[in-house]
């Protein structure tokens, strides 16, 4: 194949920002999941934090108020969710369907007055010089600081589920309700407290998209990262790292085909756009290909409706 | 013995419809192993749950070790000395057993230290148990030993036992009470939850009898017979079901080394089953749960189909035939899970009967179902095995356990099976009502059909059964007549002691 005009690593550079928000809310959702709650919601989520973040990153002049915004108004819709299938005891996968319409309608009022303007520019980190090392310059230490946050909070994920006793009751929570519930852990807690990291987490990522990427607000414009998101935690088998690998593959060929596209190879453009989907989802069923495996690392009471009965 | 451990004084708990606890006092003693008795449904879990803090109760005071006792919640039940054994395990199936041992406790020390205390312990008390195993992995009596290793790693003052040994061996009994022998003379008091009054009358210092969420009586269980005991938990005389004398007639189903794997990912496989059961037998298959008694079921009935000949019923081989068809040539089946297996949870029990009994009833006709027929035979079936419910309209949810298991119990035995296959006919179901539907199982046998009964009830295998197989681990042992078997026998056929040893110290 000729790879002519591209330079693998901006290719890498690039395809670990294009990554990021997809990355983000799938550990949000991995959380959730976790927990044993089925939150379909995602893409309506990350797209409330993109316009959240955005507005809040236009009216105050700081990209970091933003991101803070984002968070918040995502975890705004996380605890909608939580209250309606957690207490009244709706229907996980239709009031999750629900949050993301709702999410794409609210989203494009709140956007009325701000398309087509430039959000404040959000610099990259430098590091004294490091920055401008050959290949690892540009990949390790010249990035977006969301980018090295997200990296922070698989490796912070992964901690907590292997070694806090906090990770341990959330599994269990998601594992079995009613034991967890007969030895006394609070499961609507349990919940809540996940539902809304998962917000807060998918909103980063939408803010990632508007305020970075892109940067600028278009209707729609999570295009369906959110589901991505949500595949991929189910793909990767609800573990850390895999979801790592799985956000980063979907972003690196989704990278590579634009740049194919770009170079003018012969393969038809609807085959390139589709490659990033075909490529993540067949990588990550041949991961999870045993089974049996994969029916034990699911959490056993995922989707299940709580009700204490006492 | 000494000073009161635990008071109890008028307890009372009402849930909408149902009086569950109504003015209930005893008192546990230090070091008492006091048993709480009664039926299915006396009341006894709730009143555990209120001990342990995980229901409060309406009226009515508790005293732990002289000072009031008033949990909130099983944290402070725990923190209190009190820890509880669960009668549906309170364990997590992905999680291993050291972490499932940390989430029991209050505060837990760091994991590697855990793991070298639960070795210990089990080591000392004779449970061997290795931490870094997935609890899914685990055999029903490991399971157990999980629960008890996490209670015994607090040094509780009192120990809950909900019925633990309905899953266990005769000879994983024996230890089980060993073991709580010891923990007695260490100082520990045990309230105890059984319906079984052997056991009882081997292990229990006191006893307090519970029926319809009442005291109705507190004795020494050892001087008491099991007779009158069980008058007390029943309050009327059983009927013990008569065998009918009649002729074994030709081989009705066959299984030739049938293999089927489990499509659960911590079920068992089955490995090799061959047996034959004849016209007018009842062939009683027992075995602790978890070794195969689901899987054989849907082999059995033809939801998990198998090589055609493994499976014969009359000598054709039906292993590749689906429900439908086996349930046309009269092989029908009630599986143990009774909402979402045996019935359809949120259908009226006029839909689950035609649900069943379509293929052999005549209930559709060309593609339309006969609604008539369909509520005439739900009610035949409701008036024959008394199943309390306001009407045939009613979802299969809305009754209770027992009663539910009456009806699809029923809704098989009815429609004339030439081979039927159950699976924990009477769980769940009080005495006089199992005693009827043992009756029934045996008066279908009697008119010339075989029947298949796994259980885990050994006493209502010995009861029943012409012959007796034990499943373990996935595999059958070779039936043996029912008649002269001992419980010791039984126990050896169901796998022994599984590893368990008597406590060292």
């Amino acid at each position: 194949m000729d790879f002519g005009s591209i330079n693998p690593v901006l290719l890498i550079a690039s395809l670990m920002v294009a990554s990021t928000p997809i990355l983000l809310a799938a550990m949000g959702e991995l959380m959730v999941e976790k927990s044993g709650v089925l939150n379909l919601g995602v893409e309506g989520m990350m797209i409330v934090g993109a316009i959240s973040g955005f507005i809040v990153a236009v009216e105050t002049g700081s990209p970091a108020l933003g991101f803070v915004a984002a968070a918040a108004g995502a975890t705004v819709m996380a605890l909608l969710f939580a209250v309606l299938t957690q207490v009244f005891l709706s229907n996980q996968v239709a009031t999750g369907l629900g949050l993301t319409l709702f999410g794409l309608g609210v989203s494009s009022l709140m956007g009325q007055g701000y398309v087509g303007i430039r959000p404040p520019a959000s610099p990259r980190m430098e590091f004294f010089g490091l920055s401008d090392l050959p290949v690892v310059g540009p990949i390790v230490f010249n990035q977006h600081p969301m980018v090295y946050v997200s990296l922070a909070l698989v490796a912070g994920v992964w901690w907590y589920f292997r070694s806090t006793r906090s990770g341990l009751i959330l599994r269990a929570v998601g594992e079995s309700h009613e034991a967890a519930h007969a030895l006394g852990y609070s499961v609507l807690g349990t919940r809540f407290a996940a539902i809304a990291f998962g917000g807060a987490c998918a909103g980063l990522g939408g803010a990632f998209l508007s305020l970075v990427i892109v940067p600028q607000w278009t209707e729609g414009m999570t295009a369906g990262r959110g589901w991505i998101a949500l595949a991929i935690v189910v793909f990767a088998s609800w573990r850390a790292w895999r979801v790592l690998l799985g956000a980063y593959l979907f972003g690196g060929v989704t990278v590579l085909q634009l740049n194919l596209q770009a170079a003018g190879i012969a393969i038809p453009v609807e085959l390139l756009s589709m490659s990033p989907y075909l490529i993540t989802i067949l990588v990550l069923v041949i991961i999870s290909s045993d089974k049996r495996r994969a029916a034990a690392s699911a959490p056993a009471s995922l989707g299940r409706p709580f009700h204490a009965s006492s | 013995m000494s000073a009161t451990l635990l008071e109890i004084n008028g307890l009372r708990k009402a849930y909408p419809g149902v009086v569950a606890n109504d003015d209930v006092s005893f008192s546990v003693g230090e070091s008492e192993v006091h048993a709480l008795l009664g039926e299915n449904g006396a009341g006894k879990s709730t009143l555990v749950k209120m001990v342990y803090g995980l229901v409060r109760p309406d009226e009515g005071q508790m005293s732990f070790a002289g000072r009031t006792y008033a949990p909130g919640s099983p944290h402070e039940a725990r923190r209190t000395g009190i820890a509880m054994v669960f009668q549906h395990f309170s364990l997590f199936e992905a999680l291993d057993v050291a972490e499932n041992v940390a989430l029991g406790m209050e505060t837990p020390p760091p994991m590697h230290e855990l793991a070298n205390n639960i070795r210990e312990v089990s080591e000392t008390y004779g449970l061997p148990l290795d931490p870094g195993r997935l609890v899914g992995e685990l055999s029903a009596g490991e399971r157990q030993r999980v629960e008890i290793i996490r209670c015994l790693l607090q040094d509780p003052k009192l120990l809950i036992m909900d019925e633990p040994t309905s899953v266990l061996t005769p000879q994983e009994v024996d230890i089980l009470f060993e073991t709580l022998r010891k923990l007695q003379t260490e100082g520990t008091s045990i309230l105890y939850i059984s319906h079984k009054l052997e056991e009882i009358r081997a292990l229990c210092d006191g006893a307090t009898i519970l029926r319809l969420g009442k005291v109705t009586g507190t004795c020494d269980p050892r001087e008491k017979s099991a007779r009158e005991l069980a008058e007390l938990m029943v309050g009327t005389e059983l009927a013990t079901p008569a065998v009918r004398d009649h002729e074994l007639g030709d081989v009705a189903l066959a299984l030739n080394k049938l293999s089927v794997a489990s499509t659960n990912p911590f079920g068992t496989t089955l490995k090799d089953l061959s047996l034959e059961v004849r016209k007018g037998e009842v062939l009683g298959i027992g075995g602790v749960a978890g070794n195969g008694q689901d899987e054989l079921l849907v082999a059995l009935s033809g939801e998990v189909l198998s090589d055609p000949g493994a499976v014969r019923m009359h000598g054709e081989a039906i292993g590749g035939f689906g429900p439908n068809q086996r349930r046309a040539m009269g092989l029908l089946a009630a599986p143990e899970e009774r909402l979402g297996h045996a019935a359809a949870p949120d259908m009226s029990l006029v839909e689950n009967a035609a649900l069943s009994g379509w293929v052999r009833l005549g209930i559709v006709n060309r593609g339309f179902i006969d609604w008539g027929k369909a509520r005439g035979y739900a009610e035949a079936v409701i008036k024959e095995f008394d199943v309390r419910t306001p009407g045939s309209g009613n979802a299969a949810r809305s009754l209770s356990g027992g009663n539910l298991q009456k009806f699809v119990i029923g809704r098989e035995i009815m429609q004339k099976p030439e081979v039927l296959v159950v699976n924990q006919p009477t769980w769940g179901v009080d005495a006089s009502a199992a005693a009827s539907i043992r009756q029934a199982l045996l008066d279908l046998a009697a008119e010339g059909a075989a029947v298949v009964v796994i259980s885990q009830d050994l006493d209502e295998l010995m009861e029943i059964s012409t012959r007796f197989a034990a499943l373990n681990e996935g595999r059958l042992s070779e039936p043996r007549d029912a008649a002269g078997l001992t419980i010791d026998e039984i126990g050896l056929m169901l796998g022994g002691a599984h590893g368990m040893e008597v406590a060292h110290v």
